[in-house]
């Protein structure tokens, strides 16, 4: 291969895909001041590892959630701007139950149902965590899955069937409405100040080349939670027939409805499978962050959104990596920009992609 | 031709009539409820300038929003983001230049504040063809999701420390970060009556006005006409966008929102019709969001939440997408009903009972009808929380819309490019003549019936 002929590919890609091109050489340039920071010592490795898992635990967040809104989007072919609440709706739920179950005779019943609304009970106080309380922490979670499929189901069956064969963007309306319904809803019930809910969780430090990066209980609990469920929804989807039939009609819905497959079974298993992981994933974000505010899913949504941009709309695998590349890029963006950007910096990597690559990373309207 | 446009056609003055007409029943149903309240010619003035310009307000929005989605089909959820960044150039170059000591923190350009108006809607237009450029070569939701992403970006970049100030020509300026911007100069209605030399005659005015209201009527005053400058400028809107949904360029972007393959089949090269639709409308939005913010004195980032793009969402899809006069009406029944209505019913209820103790929180609320069957503290409670039950209420109205009335009030109206108008002639329909007599006198008669009602 000769020099002239690298050169005329090099060319011929630069005018075809100049977007990349200029991307590309940020990339670099971004690289090249991190390692300069590495070198003359301003970054260290050990910061780097702590941004590193921060990201990480994040993206796992975003990524669990992400399945559900890329399923529904797929399959029922709007943008759901209500499953941020859900979210919320979910870790609300989850979290009522864990104050229940670990404040039970330490506290009034009713402030611990309305999670210490208004400062009445601290979950600090009634020292909630993954290992001081383990049974009140798995239930809050079974909870809060189940709340959110219940939820989920109820709005599908009252709110969005009836317009089932309406265009996405009515639809898309639609869920706006739901979403501040359910918000404004929350905040009359919970009230409006954020809550902190769990007690120090122990941590442990790992030595890490020039310092230490600390990994708590409820680092691990979100890591062996996600990964589970994550792993659970690919079985579900590659070895059982419902996966078969949700693959299905994700991809072309007349097709399926020939060979016979009920849309509406599947549209409901789409709304459990999708509800409960996004329930779960509100209870594991907040005992991740430690606090809870009726704003935090919708905060969280449009990361999602990007993730499933990023990722690709259907593809439950383009959701996870999306949510793992938000998720980190929204951490260690604080090594080249003020920390108050970071969330703006999520959102441009997923206007990036929009315009580098539309279909997303992993291309294809697969549920798979 | 369907009931309503019957009902439009028999309204004296047409769709101005209509306008008028909802305008008199809003302030005649607030004046009536002023007077059950027992409210001085003083609280019935300062209540009808606030409801002129809360329609004001959202009847500019909801025209601009329908230039984007009733005439182009744009799905533009990020209204806010273009508001803030109007508000924000036009207070940056438009407040005086820093003094140490003074009381704001940062200084501005200290330009006219008509050059700061229009500094304010340029830079809204050119975000919007920044955010443009990449979402309108895709698909509808993803514009949305692109747009709402936009709006959130610009609150995080005027609420960051980083540039709560900094030197911009030699002057120190800033956003003011999250304790935001004071506005100290002269509001819009005092810059435009010393631009045109009248302020003098308007203090005047303000003295004359002491016979209606007798101790310090000046607030009074600046907010009716206020309110009035605001009704000009949607009448200024409406004007300009019906002229603009009629012209050549308008027709364009109705073939686009219909169907984009076909415009573009016609040679319209579509992505530049929809780039330039896309900022005016913003440029308009920004327009409105000086108009709403700069005479509050005062601006912070956290006003910019994205519930007043789903308010203003709200209000077009109630008056109708694609009618001009529905997003007028839509703006107007939006801001009586669902945005002031509800408080003032909250000021009705504590003005028939003074002294109510409402219970702090949700449970002491809900605990004395569980155990006692005591409704009262519940309903204390939810007429204290009304702002938050308000947006759940707005909730509901979006749903119930979309499930019944999509179209809203006056929604897509049938628009005849034709000069000839098509429609089926009245008084053949009626004597249920037969078709081929329609067809050859159709024309000629249907002329005499006009397409005035057409937008």
């Amino acid at each position: 291969m000769g020099i002239a002929e690298t050169y005329s590919r090099g060319r011929q890609f630069a005018i075809e895909r100049p977007f990349a091109l200029v991307l590309a050489v940020i990339v670099v340039v971004l690289l090249g001041d991190l390692l300069r920071g590495l070198a003359t010592g301003q970054t260290q490795f050990a910061d780097i590892g702590t941004l590193v898992w921060d990201g990480l635990m994040r993206g796992l967040v975003i990524g669990l959630a992400g399945i559900g809104l890329s399923m529904t989007y797929s399959i029922l072919n709007f943008a759901n701007f209500s499953h941020g609440d859900y979210i919320t709706a979910g870790a609300f739920s989850g979290w009522a139950t864990t104050y229940l179950i670990a404040g039970l005779g330490r506290a009034d019943i009713g402030a611990l149902l309305l999670v210490g609304a208004g400062g009445s009970v601290y979950g600090g106080t009634l020292g909630i965590g993954m290992l001081s309380t383990p049974l009140a922490v798995v239930a809050g979670i079974v909870v809060s899955g189940a709340f959110a499929i219940a939820l989920s189901l109820a709005v599908d069956r009252t709110i969005f069937k009836p317009i089932r064969n309406e265009d996405g963007i009515t639809l898309l309306i639609t869920s706006i409405g739901v979403a501040f319904a359910l918000r404004y809803l929350m905040q009359f019930v919970f009230g409006s100040d954020v809550r902190g809910t769990t007690a120090q969780p122990p941590s442990v430090s790992l030595y890490f080349i020039d310092g230490t990066v600390f990994i708590n209980a409820h680092d691990i609990t979100l890591l062996v939670v996600a990964s589970a469920l994550m792993l659970g929804v690919h079985v579900l989807l590659q070895r059982t027939k419902l996966g078969k039939a949700m693959r299905a009609m994700a991809d072309n819905k007349d097709l399926a409805l020939i060979t016979g497959i009920s849309t509406e079974r599947v549209v409901r298993a789409t709304w459990i499978i999708g509800g409960g992981l996004t329930g779960v994933a509100g209870y594991m974000f907040i005992l991740w962050k430690g606090t809870l505010g009726f704003n935090d899913g919708w905060l969280l949504l449009l990361l999602i959104f990007a993730a499933v941009i990023l990722g690709g709309i259907g593809s439950i695998y383009g959701a996870i990596a999306g949510g793992l590349v938000i998720g980190l890029t929204a951490s260690m963006s604080v090594l080249w920009i003020p920390s108050a950007f970071s969330r703006a910096a999520a959102f441009v990597v997923m206007i990036v992609i929009l315009l580098v690559k539309p279909s997303g990373l992993f291309s294809g309207r697969a549920t798979a | 031709m369907s009931v309503r446009d019957d009902f439009t056609a028999r309204i004296p003055g047409g769709d101005a009539g209509l306008i008028v007409l909802v305008l008199l029943g809003t302030y005649l149903a607030y004046v009536l409820a002023g007077l059950v309240l027992g409210y001085t010619l003083r609280g019935q003035l300062n209540s009808i300038a606030t409801l002129t310009f809360y329609i004001g307000v959202f009847a500019m929005l909801s025209l601009a929003l329908n230039l984007h989605w009733g005439y182009t089909g744009l799905f533009n959820i990020g209204i806010v983001g273009f508001m803030a960044v109007g508000v924000y150039v036009t207070a940056i170059v438009t407040k005086p230049t820093y003094v140490a000591g003074g009381a704001a923190q940062v200084g501005g350009l200290g330009l006219p504040l008509w050059v700061g108006i229009l500094a304010g809607m340029l830079a809204a237009a050119l975000l919007g063809l920044v955010v443009a450029l990449p979402a309108l070569r895709l698909r509808a939701d993803y514009l949305a999701i692109v747009t709402i992403a936009m709006s959130e970006i610009v609150r995080f970049s005027f609420l960051s420390g980083e540039l709560q100030q900094f030197q911009l020509l030699g002057n120190r300026v800033g956003f003011g970060g999250g304790s935001g911007l004071i506005l100290d100069f002269a509001p819009p209605l005092e810059a435009l009556l010393r631009g045109v030399g009248l302020w003098n005659g308007y203090l005047g005015f303000v003295d004359a006005f002491q016979v209606v209201v007798p101790r310090n009527p000046k607030p009074v005053v600046d907010g009716l006409i206020y309110g009035l400058l605001l009704l000009g400028f949607v009448a200024g809107f409406y004007w300009l966008l019906k002229r603009t949904g009629e012209s050549p360029f308008g027709r364009v972007l109705k073939a686009i929102r219909e169907d984009e393959d076909v415009a573009n089949a016609l040679g319209k090269n579509t992505d530049r019709f929809k780039i330039k639709s896309f900022m005016l409308g913003c440029a308009l939005m920004g327009l409105a969001g000086i108009l709403w913010l700069v005479p509050q004195g005062a601006v912070t980032p956290n006003f910019f939440r994205p519930r007043v793009t789903f308010f203003v969402w709200i209000a077009l899809i109630i008056g109708g997408a694609g009618s001009n006069t529905g997003s007028v009406l839509g703006g107007a029944i939006f801001a009586a009903v669902l945005y002031q209505g509800p408080r003032y019913f909250q000021n009705l209820v504590s003005a028939v009972f003074p002294n109510l103790d409402s219970p702090s929180g949700f449970g002491q609320a809900i605990s004395p009808l569980i155990s006692q069957f005591d409704p009262v503290p519940f309903l204390l409670y939810t007429v204290d929380s009304i702002r938050q039950l308000q947006l759940v209420v707005m909730g509901l109205v979006l749903i119930w819309l979309m499930h019944n009335r999509p179209e809203g009030m006056l929604g897509y109206r049938k628009e005849t490019a034709s000069v000839i108008p098509l429609s089926r002639p009245k008084s053949m329909a009626a004597d249920g003549g037969d078709d081929d007599s329609v067809r050859t006198d159709g024309g000629v008669d249907a002329a005499a019936q006009g397409g005035e009602t057409d937008e």
